[in-house]
């Protein structure tokens, strides 16, 4: 039986000895970062001419986290790839047959590669945080106010939550290009483009980058935006159910289908 | 110890392997032959636990694979040389496999120096060669030092000098006492390599026997016996001669004749007696390979035609000849001219004899040749 703690190890080796680890994790920290700080710049310099209701539900934290609907893309790349080269290479019989116990296998993948991802998420959301609220000038907020930190740390996990759920996807279905080929439209237009339709966004709130990015609000409703029928934490747990279903469902497949 | 009991394997309607039983032995190589697409890599893989088997199962040391407590040491196997994420190196690729099984770092070392790619170590697999690629595989499997060896089609691609290392390799394991099974659909390889064979053909198990017994089960002996070819008449009166002593002669395209059913003393006393001279007796044996391939004649799965207009072919069914059927015994004169796969000369490449269509694989139908007419 081959230990956790060995695969684990072993796991970590795949990992960083890909190239594809470096760059995307270091487009989605640099992306969202980046497009973070842009966006609030902008805001601040364009703040009065929002509309007033917008003006009073100002939320600065979210603003500086705007990057993540672009950065957080590079995250599905990187979790697809982790578990995705696996079949496209044909590594997984090799890996498969080292460790037949494919629970063992699977998760400790994921924990390795979701804890990278966990780690530079956060790290992603801090900067963030930091050089958008230097940006914002008089609108900005403190770390120290009320659910800030909260926030912050939430955004951290919220991109490492769309990493593993990558994970599960591509496990579920068993390559690259197909789970990319799903996941990318999904979550750079499906969900956001049914967001924005009524009725639709009945629906598209409990899409998990929908439900999960309430985490990164401290203004309830920021920006005048629809309310929710559930607050960040609860937010947050409906994305957790849409992971821990993919990781599942990931498990399933792995455990039923021939290698 | 592999043992296999039963195995059948169904993807949907197509059955890849069926009831399959055998023992791999320790202490041999063990060869595992059969045309492409006969079952040799669901078997493997079934073997190896990355296929469950549609009934039947497969034990290594009298266990699942998937029981085997840290399997990585127990049991090597090369499935598949690509299979390595290209953008890795060598020595990484390896080092991560180690881990799993707890081997320590300076073994990856070894085994690459073993393997012969110690120069390329840090460089990505994805420039690597076929042959490159399959010495990386071998690594692999070499690394936890395991008692039992799965090697699936390991000389493809290699060069002669990395066909003759396999080779030794093999035998070296086999000779530490390990299990060492081995797939491949050259037979002529498998005669220079292994001891014991197991062929199957269609999923189904053709025979398990030693080479030895394969070669003795299999071969055609045969004399070839020339006359002068200034005299034509000469050549009649021994086909005769010979057909009454009851021997069974066939003429070869360039005039020699080809007995079997006398032996050789025999042949140059009825000769002397009627009075032939004799340019040529000398004794053949069927190679290896040609028993192999009117073994599997009939469970070939892709077979070229040379009717470029018919692209379909109608696949045999079973009862047909050749079906899954228990090996003919080679009486060579009996067989008839579809059946009869002429053994080439000695020291000629089979393949280089039979009058083939280059596109044709090594595999098809043999054609019953133009020129060789029976000659009685």
């Amino acid at each position: 039986m081959a230990a956790a703690s060995a695969v684990l190890r072993s796991e970590w080796t795949k990992i960083r000895t890909v190239s594809s680890t470096v760059w995307t994790l270091a487009s989605a920290l640099i992306v969202t970062v980046g497009v973070g700080a842009a966006l609030s710049a902008v805001f601040n310099s364009t703040f009065d001419e929002l509309s007033e209701a917008e003006r009073l539900t100002f939320d600065p934290t979210l603003v500086s986290f705007f990057g993540m609907t672009l950065g957080q893309l590079a995250m599905v790349v990187f979790g697809v790839l982790v578990v995705g080269t696996e079949y496209s290479s044909g590594m997984i019989r090799t890996s498969l047959a080292a460790v037949p116990q494919r629970a063992t296998f699977i998760f400790s993948k994921i924990a390795v590669a979701g804890g990278l991802a966990l780690l530079v998420g956060i790290v992603t959301s801090f900067l963030s945080f930091f050089l958008g609220q230097a940006l914002l000038g008089e609108h900005r907020a403190s770390i120290s106010d009320e659910n800030v930190l909260r926030a912050v740390f939430g955004g951290g996990l919220y991109m490492g939550l769309i990493a593993i759920f990558s994970m599960g996807v591509a496990t579920m279905l068993r390559s690259s290009m197909l789970s990319l080929g799903i996941l990318m439209p999904f979550f750079f237009l499906v969900s956001q483009i049914l967001a924005a339709v009524p009725k639709a966004k009945e629906v598209a709130r409990y899409f998990p980058d929908q439900a999960g990015s309430k985490i990164m609000q401290v203004v309830p409703d920021a920006l005048n935006t629809e309310k929710a029928p559930y607050g960040p934490w609860g937010g947050l747990g409906i994305m957790l159910i849409w992971v821990a279903a993919s990781l599942a469902g990931g498990y399933l497949v792995l455990k039923k289908r021939d290698a | 110890m592999i043992e296999a009991v039963g195995l059948t394997k169904r993807y949907g309607a197509k059955t890849a392997v069926y009831n399959l039983s055998f023992q791999v032995r320790p202490g041999v190589v063990t060869g595992f032959l059969g045309p492409n697409g006969s079952g040799k890599s669901t078997t493997m893989r079934m073997i190896l636990g990355l296929d469950r088997p549609t009934s039947g199962h497969v034990t290594i040391g009298g266990h699942p694979f998937r029981q085997l407590p840290n399997a990585p040491r127990q049991v090597g196997a090369l499935l598949d040389a690509k299979a390595v994420h290209g953008g890795r190196s060598a020595r990484s690729h390896l080092l991560s496999l180690a881990q799993l099984a707890g081997i320590p770092a300076q073994r990856v070392d070894e085994v690459l120096g073993v393997v012969g790619l110690q120069d390329v170590a840090k460089r990505r697999s994805k420039g690597f060669s076929l042959g490159m690629g399959q010495r990386l595989g071998i690594a692999a499997a070499l690394l936890g030092d395991p008692q039992v060896l799965l090697f699936d089609e390991p000389v493809n691609g290699l060069d002669p000098e990395g066909i003759l290392w396999v080779r030794n390799l093999m035998k070296k394991l086999a000779s530490e006492g390990r299990t060492v099974f081995v797939s491949s659909h050259l037979m002529s390889e498998m005669a220079l390599t292994a001891e014991h064979l197991i062929v199957i053909g269609r999923g189904q198990l053709l025979a398990d026997m030693s080479v030895t017994d394969f070669i003795s089960a299999n071969s055609a002996d045969f004399a070839r016996v020339r006359t002068p070819q200034t005299e034509p008449a000469q050549r009649e009166k021994l086909t005769t001669t010979l057909t009454e002593a009851g021997g069974q002669v066939l003429s070869e395209p360039d005039g020699a004749l080809r007995v079997t059913g006398l032996p050789l003393p025999r042949i140059s006393d009825l000769a002397h007696d009627a009075g032939v001279r004799l340019w040529e007796l000398s004794p053949h044996q069927a190679s290896l390979e040609e028993a192999y391939m009117r073994m599997t004649q009939g469970a070939v799965d892709y077979r070229s035609t040379d009717d470029r207009l018919a692209h379909l072919q109608a696949p045999l069914q079973p009862g047909q000849p050749g079906y899954g059927m228990p090996p003919q015994q080679p009486t060579a004169p009996e067989v008839s001219q579809q059946g009869w796969y002429a053994p080439p000369p000695p020291g000629q490449n089979p393949y280089a004899g039979a009058p083939q269509a280059p596109a044709q694989s090594p595999y098809a139908t043999p054609q019953p040749s133009d020129t060789t007419k029976d000659a009685r």
